[in-house]
């Protein structure tokens, strides 16, 4: 039995801080982004399936839990593409400075709310939302 | 004796020899590469969803077959599968570290983002040639 590698300390012992958070939820969104395709490929499958495939979903997506789960989904993928962004703008090598990436962090939670709640409240109150 | 640390090779060399993962920077490139496509292609998909709210089946049909739109969508599919496969592949490397767990998870994960691009750009060509 070989013995294990060793592993460097992890999350548990530092001290969290916002841009270490952002982090960790761009993780998080990523991999609920993931597994939310399958919503989307469902949608799409029905569509293409008829009528009555797609009216099951929109049921699913109409109801209380399925806006939930689109809404959680919604503020995701918003955040999850401000935070690549964000990661853009390091891979070009700006946005380092202490000052510089603590304001990017708050832009990019506050974008992602702020724009989660703006497309919802334009396709609830303008468009009508979903059937 | 050579210094230590000294290397003929210059760092460039290195990476064109592929260093130790055999893929160089490939996969770094290609993330960064969908991200990019992905900025575009998500707010058009936005726009697509929020065109089809209060519609019925018949009217999601027709826009989802109309060409402009089934080869944005198509476009879509491939950049954000092809994003999501290489993004879980980092997070499972990162987290799993036994070997024949992490193989499953490696496999398990290439057929998840391959069979959710297929299953959607199946649906999406059918929507558009009406079949």
């Amino acid at each position: 039995m070989p013995r294990p590698r060793p592993l460097s300390p992890h999350l548990q012992i530092y001290r969290p801080t916002l841009t270490m958070m952002m982090s960790v939820a761009h993780r998080m969104t990523g991999m609920g982004l993931y597994f939310g395709t399958l919503i989307l490929a469902w949608w799409l499958l029905a569509a293409s399936s008829g009528p009555n495939a797609y009216s099951a979903v929109e049921g699913f997506i109409g109801s209380l839990f399925g806006r939930l789960i689109l809404f959680g989904y919604t503020w995701a993928v918003i955040h999850h593409m401000l935070g690549g962004i964000r990661h853009l703008i390091w891979d070009m090598g700006y946005g380092f400075g202490p000052h510089e990436r603590e304001w990017l962090a708050r832009a990019t939670l506050a974008g992602s709310v702020g724009l989660t709640i703006l497309l919802w409240a334009i396709g609830l109150l303008v468009v009508g939302g979903p059937r | 004796m050579k210094p230590e640390g000294f290397r003929i090779r210059t760092p460039l060399a290195r990476v064109r020899g592929l260093g130790a993962a055999r893929s160089g920077t490939e996969h770094f490139w290609r993330q960064r590469l969908t991200a990019v496509a992905n900025v575009p292609l998500v707010i058009a998909f936005v726009v697509i969803v929020a065109s089809l709210l209060g519609r019925n089946h018949a009217a999601v049909v027709q826009i989802l077959g109309s060409p402009f739109v089934a080869i944005v969508l198509l476009l879509f599919i491939a950049s954000i599968t092809t994003h999501m496969r290489i993004g879980m592949q980092v997070v499972i490397e990162d987290y799993v570290h036994d070997d024949i767990p992490k193989l499953v998870c490696l496999i398990a994960n290439n057929f998840f983002a391959v069979a959710v691009a297929l299953t959607s750009a199946y649906a999406i060509l059918k929507l558009s040639f009406g079949v």
